[in-house]
């Protein structure tokens, strides 16, 4: 009402409303401070302390602890584990966004929430339920005993619950993206002539290549660092069914410090080159 | 079935799809339900109603929920200053975000275990300072949570910061509003929404957490014990059926939350007239 009955300066009013859309230099540089803060407490802190704790009794006690058999198992049961799971959710997710984005069908919304699934439920709950199923009182448990296969306590229960685990990455990355390209391109190709397997190499693979390649890169580095689920079924035989988290866990309730960090260091070296990989494959989609 | 009669596919696609979620996820997950069938209702309550059962329940929830609103707190002071501000290093903070997404959860719990202990780094320093112990106390569970709900809170503020309309706020100023109100008024309620999943997403993620929290809680029963070590407590002492129980509690609870917080979304869009 003032506008009305007063006249303003112009000036005054273009002021007015740099200072309604900008912060003040204090509010800026303390928010500025707060999240720097923040971030290097809760981040680059830890992120600093593995580093310095896996070198601190010297690189040669790092090697010795990286070289003894029992991390070098570990190392490859991880790597099995992730060979295994990564590439058969993969498929999946791929197989999957293919049917939900590119058909319409009863229940879509459903089997979408239904592939989120395991992102809700406790990793030690999600370890669990292959124990109510392969364990020695679980529905297949007599069964396996008298034929002699160990599922629970062994590499197979290992995989299947990282399998769960990992379940929804790829097909989470590569359903919105999908839905959002609409399938005129893949339309094109077929009506030329192209097969449903060549309009798919040809157009759908270099469409989605990216965000296919961040999904799996999300789905590894979580097979690989997975402790809770994994710990539940693997029975911590050293050795034989310690993946390379647990392997962490053990030498670090052992006081084995060096040993625990040194393990943990590749890990989290596989954390920084996820990141960086991660930082890299954004960009890429960002100038797609 | 509109688009069906050109793209090939269906019948393979969604067979594999419903056939590999069946094996992975949904009869793993129904084992649960029906082995919960096996117990009698006496029994189930005589295993939920134990002390130490409640009290586990009442740390793993109440440490998810206060952790989850320090970093809803702290990730949008994050979110805002990476998508508003510049200054040096942005990017390389930007990145590290996702740090806690990407390191495993028991290297996180072994790290975090190190700095607050009571020798350790920022250990020391609370007790000599303030004469506050955090680690094996709930509070340090508290610190474990935060760590692992910076990036959910930041990652879903971000992209609503960085799309809204900026002339939301100049029309807000030109009409004679200040700063603080063009915040309080226009931009907070916009992003509240994103806010509020990324609270839940880290809520129901810190309820569930295991790996990054047993190293530092120290697991003193009726004190620091969470759920999940609970059920893996139960399942070392062969306790079946007392895993059973307890999970399926936890499970269905954690269904609830999740409808609870669709639904609050829901009504929240709609009051903010973004739906």
């Amino acid at each position: 009402m003032n506008a009305v009955t007063q006249p303003i300066n112009p000036a005054k009013l273009v002021a007015r409303q740099q200072l309604a859309l900008q912060d003040p230099d204090w509010v800026r540089w303390t928010l500025i401070a707060i999240a720097i803060g923040f971030i290097s407490l809760f981040i680059c802190l830890p992120l600093g302390l593995v580093i310095f704790q896996a070198f601190s009794k010297g690189v040669a006690a790092y090697w010795s602890a990286l070289s003894q058999d029992d991390t070098i198992a570990a190392i490859n049961l991880t790597l099995l584990t992730a060979l295994v799971t990564v590439p058969l959710n993969t498929v999946f997710g791929v197989t999957a966004a293919w049917a939900i984005t590119r058909f319409d069908f009863k229940g879509k919304s459903l089997l979408t929430t239904l592939i989120d699934l395991p992102f809700s439920v406790s990793p030690v709950i999600s370890g669990f339920i292959f124990v109510l199923l392969f364990g020695a009182e679980g529905w297949f448990g007599e069964w396996l005993i008298v034929h002699d296969i160990k599922i629970i306590f062994a590499v197979p229960g290992i995989i299947l619950a990282t399998l769960f685990i990992t379940f929804p990455f790829v097909a989470r990355q590569l359903i919105p993206l999908m839905q959002e390209m609409g399938n005129q391109e893949e339309e094109a190709a077929l009506s030329l002539g192209a097969s449903g397997w060549q309009t798919f190499w040809a157009v759908t693979i270099p469409n989605i290549k990216w965000a296919l390649l961040y999904g799996v890169l999300l789905c590894n580095a979580r097979a690989m660092g997975e402790f809770g689920a994994v710990s539940v079924v693997s029975g911590h035989i050293r050795g034989l069914t310690n993946t390379l988290p647990l392997h962490v866990e053990v030498n670090y309730n052992d006081y084995d410090v060096v040993g625990a960090f040194a393990s943990a260091s590749i890990l989290a070296g596989l954390a920084i080159v996820t990141l960086i990989l991660k930082t890299a494959l954004e960009w890429k989609q960002g100038n797609r | 079935m509109s688009q069906s009669s050109v793209m090939p596919g269906f019948r393979p696609t969604i067979g594999f799809t419903l056939l590999y979620l069946g094996l992975v996820v949904l009869i793993p997950l129904s084992t649960l339900v029906f082995k919960s069938f096996e117990l009698d209702w006496n029994d189930y309550v005589h295993i939920i109603t134990n002390k130490r059962v409640i009290s586990s329940f009442r740390v793993s929830f109440s440490t998810a929920l206060v952790a989850a609103l320090i970093a809803s707190f702290f990730g949008f002071i994050v979110a805002w200053v990476l998508v508003r501000y510049s200054f040096l290093g942005k990017p390389f903070f930007h990145a590290l975000i996702d740090f806690p997404f990407a390191l495993p959860t028991a290297v996180a719990g072994i790290v975090l275990a190190t700095i607050f202990q009571p020798s350790g780094f920022l250990g020391k320093l609370l007790i000599n300072t303030l004469g506050v112990q955090v680690a094996f106390k709930p509070m340090g569970i508290v610190m474990a949570l935060i760590f692992i709900s910076i990036p959910f809170v930041v990652r879903t503020v971000e992209p609503v910061l960085l799309e809204f309309e900026s002339s939301m706020e100049e029309a807000g100023s030109s009409l004679g509003a200040t700063r603080w109100q063009v915040f309080t008024k226009i931009i907070f309620p916009n992003v509240f929404p994103a806010l509020l999943t990324g609270f839940a997403l880290a809520f129901a993620r810190g309820v569930g957490e295991y790996g990054s929290v047993i190293f530092i809680a120290g697991n003193i029963p009726y004190i620091s014990e969470i759920v999940p070590l609970l059920i893996v407590t139960k399942l070392e002492q062969f306790d079946i059926q007392g895993a059973t129980a307890i999970a399926l509690t936890m499970l269905v609870i954690s269904f609830v939350m999740l409808l609870l917080i669709n639904v609050l979304q829901y009504w929240v869009r709609k009051r903010s007239g973004q739906l």
